[in-house]
């Protein structure tokens, strides 16, 4: 009854929250007295997992899934579970995650928590603690089940380095014309771009900046701190910035290290998006600004003066 | 096409959210409960499809009379009629189980709900229905046409979006995109007074044993008060986001 981790890649080469489900699989793995073993597909460098403390890595290479694909992707952690006799299934709860752990929970018959933000609690009843409420409260979990599918929320839990000397067996999964029912066509990405999902830190912006022409100073704060940029909905709802940059309830959760809220008010849907970051500053001309009282640092001030000095004086201490 | 929505009974994104009865309950005191958002965004995609191509849409929810009024008001959107499978909300497979069954006893071919409900936040229910009813299955959707039986989508990714092609039948999660805000609809007077009348039946759930359970809830650590720099100090914070938080 191992602890089998799905450790996603893109291209080949391992995301962030490969190595944090490897990390926090090893301790679950230490909780129920069992090992970690993980598995990829179409990745290189599988070795990588070793750090983090991957017992076992299960590789599977199959040119009829070079993107992800959902339905194939359950398929190929359905024969892997089965094959391994894992009872424990970890899947990081980001877009992707989220779309395919629901089936591999059917395809085991296992209970699944998402968005779990810290290792089990107790082992019996296996119990995790989830984001609820939209990050207004969380839920201790009890997953009944005997096999048991965990989505991890993305920085909830870190990265841990955990050197094992692991080793690496090729699997030969078989993917039907039914697992790949559903075809992709075309991905469009904005390339050269941090991605919010990706990101350690956000600079997000709102109506405070009046105008989208103003966004340049954003795009340049967020380029000198490696940000990735962001915008609250009536921004993206005036068409001032693209949708895929709306956070908040209804956009996209944020979860990174630093969230920097610039002339954003902090309405109670924006706040419950952007929650989860550690660590909150804002900026904004107005002291009754709700979002003072969610942030761990703030400015009253404009942002028209203090953005161009804090661009200035990050820019002498990167070079410092 | 026949069409499911699946409506989720949630409180509004305004709610104050407390716990009753030792943390184990959602304290419903003066919370006022609205359709889901991102079921509402489907439900909306689905009168379109109803008006311009001829579609039936029902809709459904798993829970108890409480959710009634909700159901009601999808039906004053829209839908043309409305089933409620009688049994508490607590479990993303069990509600999928319950789902399921409707789906085969009604012979839909096109199933559409929210990415996720903005109380329990599972964004499970459905995949897990997609895959107990052997259909195909796009999560996270912001568009979506049908043509006969073959539906080409987008979905979002990290950093972009993802054309899909696909065939009925088929469960759809549905995000913001699917539909634009300005295209959610407002029930009208005639959409109340005909809801009214539509019918909403009552099913008995099928036996379904829970696989989870929340054993208590719990609100976020209260956070310390902000700290203020000085707007001509911004040096002041470079030093906290370095030295402090460790962040920079």
């Amino acid at each position: 009854m191992s602890v089998l981790v799905f450790a996603d890649s893109a291209e080949g080469k391992f995301k962030k929250s490969a190595f944090e489900v490897v990390s926090y699989g090893k301790k679950v793995a230490e909780q129920i007295g069992s090992n970690v073993v993980a598995l990829t597909i179409n990745a290189n460098n599988n070795e990588e997992l070793y750090t983090y403390g991957a017992d076992k890595v299960v590789t599977v290479s199959n040119d009829s899934i070079s993107t992800f694909n959902a339905n194939a992707y359950k398929s190929v952690i359905k024969q892997v579970a089965d094959s391994e006799g894992s009872s424990v299934i970890i899947i990081d709860s980001s877009i992707d995650g989220l779309f395919v752990a629901p089936m591999v929970a059917v395809a085991l018959g296992a209970g699944y928590a998402s968005n779990v933000v810290a290792l089990p609690s107790a082992t019996s009843p296996f119990t995790v603690k989830r984001k609820a409420f939209s990050n207004k409260a969380f839920s201790n979990t009890v997953i009944s089940t005997d096999n048991k599918v965990i989505g991890l929320a993305k920085n909830s839990y870190g990265i841990h380095e955990n050197p094992v000397s692991g080793t690496t067996e090729s699997f030969d999964a078989s993917i039907s014309e039914a697992d790949l029912g559903v075809k992709s066509e075309k991905v469009e990405k904005v390339t050269g771009k941090i991605t919010i999902a990706d990101a350690d830190i956000v600079v997000s912006a709102g109506r405070g900046l009046k105008g989208p022409e103003n966004w340049g100073m954003i795009e340049e704060l967020a380029d000198v701190l490696g940000a990735a940029t962001a915008c609250s909905k009536p921004v993206s709802d005036l068409g001032w910035r693209p949708h895929g940059e709306h956070v908040g309830q209804t956009g996209k959760p944020v979860a990174s290290n630093l969230y920097i809220a610039i002339g954003i008010s902090g309405a109670i849907q924006h706040l419950a998006g952007i929650n989860a970051s550690k660590v909150k500053v804002v900026i904004n001309t107005d002291p009754e600004a709700p979002f003072f009282k969610a942030a761990d640092y703030g400015i009253v001030g404009d942002a028209f003066e203090v953005v161009p000095k804090l661009i200035e004086k990050l820019k002498a201490f990167k070079q410092a | 096409m026949k069409i499911l929505v699946c409506i989720s009974h949630v409180p509004d994104t305004t709610s104050k959210i407390n716990f009753t009865e030792n943390d184990t309950k959602f304290d419903t005191n003066g919370v006022q409960f609205v359709i889901n958002p991102y079921d509402e965004f489907s439900l909306t995609r689905a009168m379109w499809f109803k008006e311009k191509q001829g579609a039936s849409v029902t809709v459904v929810n798993v829970g108890n009379v409480s959710t009634e009024p909700t159901l009601r008001k999808a039906l004053a959107i829209g839908a043309d009629d409305a089933i409620r499978v009688n049994m508490d909300a607590t479990d993303g497979l069990s509600v999928a189980k319950q789902l399921a069954d409707v789906v085969k006893n009604g012979g839909y071919d096109l199933v559409l709900a929210g990415r996720e409900s903005i109380d329990y936040n599972g964004g499970m229910v459905p995949g897990m229905l997609a895959a107990l009813l052997d259909f195909n299955f796009v999560n996270g959707c912001v568009g979506m046409e049908v043509d006969g039986t073959s539906v080409s989508l987008s979905r979002e990714i990290d950093g972009g979006n993802e054309t899909l092609s696909t065939a009925l039948p088929l469960v759809v999660a549905g995000q913001k995109g699917i539909v634009e805000e300005k295209d959610l609809r407002i029930p009208n007077m005639r959409g109340i007074m005909m809801a009214r009348k539509k019918p909403l039946n009552v099913v008995e759930p099928i036996a379904v044993e829970n696989s989870t359970s929340t054993e208590s809830f719990e609100k976020p650590a209260p956070k310390g008060a902000v700290k203020l720099v000085d707007a001509d100090n911004v040096d002041e914070l470079i030093n906290l986001l370095h030295n402090e938080a460790k962040v920079i």
